[in-house]
């Protein structure tokens, strides 16, 4: 013991070669370690020092800001020309409601994003975030479509922009969720003419393409209505969203219900729950909490799926930038208007993905090992 | 009991079928709802795009708001239903828009069994080929090997096989799904040839090349693509009343009103222009509309030579030569029936 402390403090500690510490160290240790890894960092630093430079290049330092004009853009070697999203912002966000209003799908905007953040929080999942959602969603439609208060009425043809693509994928997974729940329950049901309901339905929309239940809904079911009777086109591709998503979820959820031991089950039954009550207190909150994986994959790809309502002439967000386009002085933007709404699609499902990430350590921590 | 209850249903459907497409009844149900439903392309520059505060604007938009004047002298009274072109159809046919104004070619199919009825072509289009003048190419004859850069999809891409095959050529198709990619693939040097309607072509040329001196539009046109708005079959007053305002405003051309100098053409003492401007009665009340009908069109959206000027004449960025839409008195194709 002595001795230990006697040695420490008559040799001190000799500093270790230059070449393992630091900078230098660390490039050695990671990137230079090995030849292979010498010849990859090199032709990836290679690479990058290709790529990098001109892109900067034509994002910042040759582009032309926001206040551009198409024509200032048009010219030789000259960078993004910012201006198109200057010019066609409000476009893009709003689509074709009327210009003077355009604040309420603004403020339709910030309604969806407080609610879904509210959501995300624990804290707030309770009874009255369903009146919450109620409030806020009757808010939004009075918003949307006005008629009330002093507000002029909107038809909800002239919607677009980030708003549709919102209420399309946030209503549709809102009221596709506990759809599918039922649907997944009902799969496995011990009762015939529901599980054999419950099969056919997901079978028979997992079957088919997303694109053609929504001609289905735009293109084949008007022509089964008699001549002048019209439901309105937004609903039917609403409608048919959500009937695309709750046999998606509701095989994501199965899976969830699949992993519970058959344990769960049976010490539900033993206290002497009923169907119901082992469900939701026993069954659910473990399954669901399983399934936040591919329930999240189906939240992104739906959000991003809204983007095919294209093809039956609604202005999701996608279309606005592509309506955009189309204007003859500003053509062939391409570039900065994919972008542009690529990082608003982007900062969604990024978001949706790290809450998920967080959402599943805090609910998965029993499992955790 | 339950099949003739079946039957009653299936008649009584029929019969509403059949009323809904009564003569007449088009004319009576848009003005009792006070407006047009007009179906428009949902982006096709010069003819029908919204603007960046979401107005439409274009040949085939302004059109529809030809229709709504002649109706309600006012052309805010129509409201644009933009549809893909899998849409346009079952839109037509379903009565979900009163007209259609999307760039639709004429075809004999399309009238028969589609079920439209195609009021006067508003612009006559046709596929052409541009190449670079590094090429050195003067006609498309000399296309053989070339590559071709050509949007999917579309008639475009089967007309391009048509006319290699005809003339014993060979090509590699660069195909792309947006125009807008194709026309920076050929821009880029990808290929030597683009190929899509001449007047997308010229609208490419104008303002997306470069340098437009650098690009020559072949003079071989391979298809024809009359565009013209349509209506359904089974209501020959409302097809009357598309037609009649599309000529209205092609006969405003030849007789040189525009909508500047439309009033002094009230004292006119020519019969034609007193026919057309409504002076004196009669052609308004043929049609079931009011007997300025005419005057409002053209007064409100100007002579066919004004509204092609305005959406995609020389002095817009598309910067299209009026060609076969000039005027037959000035060798192009647009002619009017008498108003008589």
């Amino acid at each position: 013991m002595t001795d230990n402390v006697h040695s420490a403090a008559g040799a001190p500690d000799e500093r270790p070669p230059s070449s393992s510490v630091g900078l230098l160290g660390w490039l050695r240790g990671n990137l230079f370690n090995t030849w292979y890894n010498a010849l990859l960092t090199v032709l990836i630093i290679g690479g990058l020092m290709r790529v990098i430079p001109p892109l900067l290049d034509w994002l910042i330092f040759s582009a032309h800001g926001f206040g551009a004009q198409a024509t200032e853009c048009r010219v030789p070697d000259s960078g993004a020309c910012w201006g198109f999203v200057g010019d066609k912002l409000r476009f893009i966000m709003f689509g074709t409601f009327p210009y003077d209003q355009q604040w309420r799908p603004l403020v339709t905007i910030a309604i969806f994003i407080a609610l879904l953040l509210a959501s995300c929080d624990r804290r707030f999942w309770k009874p009255w975030l369903a009146l919450l959602w109620a409030a806020g969603l009757a808010a939004v439609s009075v918003l949307m479509w006005g008629g009330v208060f002093g507000l002029t009425y909107v038809e909800n043809a002239l919607w677009g922009g980030l708003p549709l693509t919102l209420i399309l994928s946030v209503i549709g997974l809102a009221v596709a969720f506990p759809a599918a729940i039922l649907l997944a329950l009902g799969r496995r049901s011990d009762m015939p003419a529901i599980r054999v309901i419950s099969v056919t339905y997901i079978e028979l929309i997992r079957g088919v393409p997303l694109i053609s239940l929504l001609f289905m809904a735009s293109v084949m079911f008007p022509l089964f209505l008699p001549t002048g009777v019209t439901i309105d086109k937004l609903l039917r591709a609403q409608v048919a969203f959500i009937m695309f998503a709750a046999a998606y979820m509701a095989e994501a959820i199965r899976g969830g219900l699949q992993a519970i031991p058959k344990g769960q089950y049976e010490a539900g039954d033993a206290l002497g729950l009923s169907y119901w009550q082992n469900m939701r207190k026993v069954v659910l909150p473990q399954a669901l909490a399983i399934a936040i994986p591919p329930l999240v994959n189906t939240f992104i790809s739906f959000f991003k799926d809204t983007s095919l309502v294209i093809i039956i002439g609604l202005y999701d967000l996608l279309g606005t930038a592509k309506a955009a386009l189309t204007d003859p002085a500003w053509r062939g933007f391409y570039r900065e208007a994919y972008l542009f709404i690529g990082l608003i699609y982007w900062a969604f499902c990024f978001f949706m993905s790290k809450y998920s990430q967080k959402l599943e350590r805090d609910l998965n921590r029993s499992h955790r090992r | 009991m339950k099949s003739g209850l079946l039957a009653a249903a299936a008649a009584a459907m029929v019969i509403g079928a059949v009323s809904g497409a009564q003569a007449g009844a088009t004319l009576d149900a848009v003005k009792a709802k006070g407006f047009v439903q007009c179906g428009v392309n949902t982006g096709l520059a010069g003819f029908s795009n919204p603007d960046s505060s979401g107005n439409w604007s274009g040949l085939d938009a302004d059109y529809c708001r030809a229709v709504a004047v002649a109706l309600f002298n006012d052309p805010t009274k129509v409201k644009f239903t933009p549809l893909s072109a899998q849409q346009r159809f079952p839109a037509i046919q379903s009565g979900e828009v009163d007209m259609l104004s999307r760039n639709t070619t004429a075809t004999l199919t399309r009238d028969t069994s589609v079920g439209l009825n195609f009021a006067p072509v508003t612009f006559y289009d046709g596929q052409g080929f541009m190449v670079s003048n590094k090429l050195g190419v003067k006609s498309a004859k000399e296309l053989n090997g070339a590559t071709v850069c050509v949007q999917s999809g579309t008639t475009t891409e089967l007309n391009l096989a048509d006319y290699f095959r005809a003339n014993n050529m060979s090509y590699n198709p660069v195909v792309i799904e947006s125009q807008d990619e194709v026309n920076a693939a050929f821009f880029a040097g990808r290929c030597d040839v683009l190929t899509t309607d001449a007047s997308g072509l010229a609208g490419v040329r104008a303002s997306v090349a470069p340098n437009p001196a650098d690009y020559t539009i072949l003079p071989e046109i391979i298809s024809k693509e009359p565009l013209a708005p349509a209506v359904r079959h089974g209501d020959e007053q409302w097809y009357d009343i598309v037609k009649w305002v599309v000529y209205a405003t092609i006969d405003a051309e030849e007789k040189g009103i525009t909508s500047k100098n439309l009033d002094q053409f009230l004292n006119s003492q020519n019969p034609d222009v007193q026919r057309l401007l409504g002076t004196s009665a009669g052609m308004g009340k043929a049609l079931g509309l009011d007997e300025k009908w005419a005057y409002n069109v053209i007064k409100t959206m100007g002579n066919y030579g004004e509204i092609f000027e305005r959406n995609v004449g020389a002095n817009t960025p598309l910067k299209l030569a009026r060609g076969v839409n000039a005027l037959w008195t000035n060798g192009g194709l647009q002619y009017a029936q008498p108003l008589r």
